[in-house]
């Protein structure tokens, strides 16, 4: 359904400059200067606009694309996008040669510039980004790809500004699968979702016919496990995006859920409830071997994969309350890492492999947080009346999980939003998205 | 002399009011005390029966799944129901409240779901006839974010299969 389509790169010149460059953006600590930047209209010619209006009903698509690039930079909380109405220099002459005076003016530190052409029902595209305060190119990057792709193109723009600015990788070229939720809290019609990371091109992928809950991604975001109350037997299935084939995971006897991949995508690692109990298993996913984790009468749920697969963490209560767990991924040497006050749940480890992020209860409030993977330096990153289920951004910079709002007696004002953090705890917002949401998991960077 | 009695009135109006709102405040708190127990719900706001005297469901404490001296007559009466009516199967449903994770309420609702059945299993009824499936918090009865609402969702429900 989805089609992860081919994106030629052609690399122009890229200029490793990164010794010599003035501006450098530290992301490990909270940002609160973020760097000016100007995101000139990518320029396009008069017979590229015509193009662009029989293929794409868009007038201007350089003009959107460099919209794509500043919202993602904006929404990074890393960079300041300035306003447009404040540039001296046309977008064509500014490609070709800034004047860096004229940008220094208005205090712009880095500036995008880029031009566009559409021909023969291809998209090409070429920008550069330069440092205003050192005066001269810092990239330089050409592709071509299909019209219809255009928003991608800004993603990836934005990605490789990122990377070349802050010496990580982007998450822009991203998508995130979520259930989407409408109705009333008794009845509550829950469908699977995917959008772009910016909230657009959203998708259903289930009709809303049974409750479906927790989508998380493959590897390689093609392949997608949740939980499905199809015919009434909650079950762990499995559903290739763009084949919108599905099948049950497992011949399990009773409740399966909880589900994720493991990182080298052979695995699926998930609960299986029976006789009151629920325990960790995995299925391998080519031989359709079951293995059984864990075996202890407590309710052992929402297993995590290290991202070198020899550990696991999870959740259990078999200390009496819900607590986070970790052991080697066969099960053995399980250790208690949260030993905070109050309740912890869906531990997920980072794709760096340095913490573990989580959702912590205490004292009727919820918090969204990581700890080391041995359990040290606890850090909650935010507090809420109702928030759960954090995931990270591929590059571990970034958590998003769901909040709900209370409601009144009569079952007003309820609301399930996703939401987005920085791992410094700053930058908290709303993620846009057509419908409530809850249940949100990011994808690989697509691009790569 | 006519401002000074409309005054009189509306003064009177106000006071008999909040009489009366005191009355209601009030009412609605012992409402509320005697439909708890600690922190399990007591009532029968949401009780359906499945026979005359065989009511629906039990009802639990947060993160629990010990069943209550109520709980284990309620599951009584629904044993005998299941004995004289030996055609009926049934599937309990597990449920939780919404203050929880999603997935350890979806062991939670497994977990009350079992504790329900055990008890009919114990009382005779056999365990063929006897299915569970767990909501966790996906189906509350009660939609309110409130100590009595979460008490009323908090519950395991007996239904006829067939």
């Amino acid at each position: 359904m989805i089609r992860i389509i081919n994106l030629f790169f052609i690399i122009f010149f890229l200029l490793s400059a990164k010794a010599y460059s003035l501006i450098e953006i530290d992301i490990t600590r909270g940002n609160l200067d973020p760097l000016p930047i100007a995101v000139s209209p990518l320029f396009q010619d008069d017979n590229s606009k015509r193009n662009s209006i029989n293929e794409l009903k868009i007038e201007n698509v350089g003009s959107e694309i460099s919209l794509v690039v500043e919202n993602n930079l904006k929404i990074s909380g890393l960079f300041n996008p300035l306003s447009k109405e404040a540039f001296l220099q046309k977008p064509d002459i500014a490609h070709l040669k800034p004047r860096f005076e004229d940008w220094a003016l208005i205090k712009a530190q880095a500036l995008i510039t880029g031009k566009v052409t559409i021909e023969d029902k291809k998209l090409k595209v070429e920008f550069r980004l330069w440092d205003i305060l050192a005066g001269r190119e810092m990239m330089a990057l050409a592709f071509t790809t299909v019209p219809s792709n255009w928003r991608r193109v800004g993603h990836i723009i934005s990605d490789k500004v990122y990377e070349r600015l802050t010496g990580e990788k982007g998450y822009f070229d991203t998508r995130i699968i979520y259930v989407s939720e409408e109705g009333p809290k008794t009845a509550r019609v829950k469908k699977l979702a995917i959008m772009d990371q910016d909230g657009f091109n959203t998708k259903y992928l289930t009709l809303g016919n049974e409750l479906v809950l927790t989508p998380r991604f493959n590897p390689t975001s093609q392949m997608v496990t949740y939980l499905s109350y199809f015919k009434n037997l909650p079950r762990v299935y499995l559903l290739d995006i763009e084949t919108g084939t599905q099948e049950v995971v497992g011949d399990f006897p009773g409740m399966t859920f909880a589900p994720r991949f493991s990182p080298d995508g052979k695995k699926i690692i998930m609960s299986f409830a029976k006789d009151g109990n629920s325990d960790i298993y995995t299925m391998d996913l080519e031989n359709r071997i079951v293995e059984r984790i864990t075996n202890h009468p407590s309710i052992d749920t929402s297993p995590s994969y290290s991202p070198d697969n020899r550990f696991i963490t999870f959740n259990s209560d078999r200390s009496g309350y819900q607590q986070i767990y970790v052991m080697k991924s066969d099960g053995s040497n399980v250790k208690r890492i949260s030993f905070g006050k109050g309740l912890y749940g869906t531990p997920v480890w980072s794709p760096r492999g340095d913490l573990i992020a989580f959702t912590k209860l205490h004292k009727g409030k919820f918090y969204i947080g990581v700890m080391r993977t041995d359990g040290s330096g606890e850090r909650l990153l935010t507090e809420n009346y109702y928030q759960e289920a954090p995931s990270w951004s591929p590059n571990g910079r970034v958590l998003i999980f769901y909040r709900e709002t209370k409601s009144n007696d009569k079952g007003e004002g309820f609301s399930a939003k996703l939401w987005s953090i920085d791992l410094t705890g700053y930058n908290e917002r709303q993620v846009q998205t057509e419908t409530d949401a809850s249940d949100p998991s990011w994808s690989s960077l697509l691009s790569n | 002399m006519n401002f000074s009695k409309s005054f009189r009135n509306t003064f009177l109006v106000i006071l008999l009011s909040l009489i009366v709102s005191a009355c209601a405040t009030k009412k609605t708190t012992t409402k509320v005390e005697g439909q708890m127990q600690g922190d399990v719900y007591t009532g029968t706001d949401t009780v359906k029966y499945l026979a005359d005297g065989v009511p629906d469901r039990v009802f639990f404490a947060t993160n629990e799944s010990i069943l209550t001296t109520k709980s284990r007559d309620t599951l009584r009466k629904q044993a005998n129901w299941l004995r004289e009516n030996s055609s009926i199967n049934v599937v309990v449903e597990g449920h939780a409240d919404e203050r929880g994770t999603r997935e350890y309420n979806l062991a939670l609702g497994e977990r009350r779901a079992n504790a329900a059945k055990d008890y009919l299993i114990t009382y005779g009824i056999s365990a063929d006839r006897i299915s569970v499936i767990s909501y966790g918090k996906e189906r509350p009865v009660d939609s309110g974010s409130n100590p009595l609402s979460w008490s009323k969702n908090r519950r395991s429900v007996t239904v006829k299969a067939n």
